[in-house]
């Protein structure tokens, strides 16, 4: 497993496992998580905690219905559930079911790069972005935080290096010029927790700065 | 919780955990009076694994009892009715039930392990799409076993520590904490108010965490 040196912030893993995060930051703490042992423990860890406030909580009332409900599905035939999806390649098993197939149906935003739009929703968007080598993406504001998870080759920009695995996490005030590492093109997992600027980003897009 | 941990929280000095006697294990029965759910951690878990070996009734009763008023709670908390509550704990017991094979001592307490399910299944019905879950780790059921005996007693011993370490917090922190596992609390809350709250415990978890990690990736490694 790769040496990931770009972690999940506390606050993002605290709130995954007590349900409180929406769907596109979800997916990004999953895809991170399958990849990084370090947060797979932090992870349990927050599920620990979440266990001994669950055990500790004051009780309410059941109703015998639920009682009656459950018993007698114990010895209920049940189908057995489709397996998970398991990982494809680079992608994991979450990002997988999310793309409903084994490859992210790209579309092109002009210059080489592409993006797949996984989700949107009232709490944020996720998409999937494939930048050529070399590649820079222009500065971009994103009204909100942005998570950028690199799954394939890797990117740079003025706060660090990104290799796979590694997770960046963009407040909206940064002003920052992410630029693919050169050899492999690099594919990423982008998620931010407001509604994509279509009039925004795309015609930035369709006009990339090269820079290597 | 709260009043049973106040009481605690009260009458000991807030010593760091490394100096205070006795907390080892099920330490907790001194406060048999008003601690039966807290002094409960080790049986719960033994009643999960009755399920799993045994396929045993009796035991899954048990968890019924202990878990069905609490994850009801906690889900009406979270915002849900108390009829959709108790549909998700249907579900919930009863994956408990049926996945009960897939339930490894070594790395959950039986009440994070439910704590996960009941959180993936109430998203499950609130989104109405699958909530995105990490691909499981595969670990080999012979390596499993040698090693769960350790890691289920070092896991139990600092879940007990940190039960300790939130019942010596200030009121007003233990509330926060609570509410943000309970699910109260939005993502920036979480933000915003949890880490202080946790700071002097989070070192604690992770150290217990850490010990797991390394001991999972020499497992992988064989």
């Amino acid at each position: 497993m790769k040496q990931i040196t770009h972690h999940l912030p506390e606050w993002l893993i605290r709130s995954y496992a007590a349900g409180s995060l929406g769907h596109a930051f979800s997916l990004v703490v999953a895809t991170h998580v399958s990849q990084c042992d370090e947060c797979r423990a932090r992870l349990e860890a927050e599920e620990t905690a979440g266990g001994v406030v669950l055990e500790g909580l004051e009780v309410v009332d059941t109703s015998e219905d639920l009682r009656a409900r459950v018993f007698d599905g114990l010895d209920e035939d049940v189908a057995p559930e489709p397996p998970a999806p398991r990982r494809k390649g680079i992608y994991p098993g979450a990002l997988v079911a999310e793309m409903g197939s084994d490859q992210p149906r790209w579309r092109s935003l002009g210059g080489g790069i592409r993006q797949a739009i996984l989700s949107e929703d009232k709490q944020g968007s996720a998409r999937l972005l494939y930048i050529p080598p070399g590649m820079a993406v222009p500065d971009h504001t994103h009204g909100g935080l942005e998570l950028t998870l690199v799954l394939q080759g890797s990117f740079h920009d003025e706060t660090g290096e990104f290799g796979v695995g590694d997770v960046e996490v963009a407040e909206d005030d940064l002003d920052h010029t992410p630029t693919a590492g050169i050899g492999e093109a690099c594919i990423c997992l982008a998620a931010t927790d407001a509604p994509l600027k279509f009039k925004g980003i795309v015609p930035r897009l369709l006009q990339p700065m090269f820079r290597i | 919780m709260i009043e049973t941990l106040t009481i605690g929280a009260e009458t000991k000095m807030p010593l760091p955990q490394g100096l205070r006697p006795g907390y080892a294990g099920k330490s907790m029965n001194d406060r048999s009076a008003s601690s039966e759910q807290i002094s409960q951690g080790c049986e719960q878990t033994d009643w999960l694994v009755a399920v799993r070996d045994a396929r045993d009734k009796a035991a899954f009763g048990r968890l019924y009892d202990h878990f069905t008023p609490r994850l009801k709670g906690m889900l009406i908390r979270s915002g849900m009715s108390g009829a959709a509550a108790e549909d998700v704990v249907q579900d919930v017991m009863l994956t408990i039930w049926r996945k009960a094979h897939l339930y490894d001592e070594g790395r959950a307490r039986a009440s994070a392990w439910i704590y996960r399910i009941a959180r993936n299944r109430q998203i499950d019905v609130i989104r109405r799409r699958p909530r995105p879950v990490p691909d499981e780790m595969i670990v080999e059921a012979e390596s499993r076993e040698a090693h769960d005996a350790d890691a289920m007693v070092s896991l139990e011993q600092e879940a007990e520590q940190l039960r300790e370490a939130l019942a010596t917090l200030p009121q007003s922190q233990r509330d926060i904490i609570e509410r943000a596992y309970v699910g109260e609390l939005t993502q920036v809350e979480i933000r915003e108010a949890t880490g202080l709250a946790l700071g002097t415990i989070k070192s604690r978890i992770r150290l217990a965490l850490e010990k797991l990690r390394h001991e999972l990736k020499d497992l992988r490694d064989e």
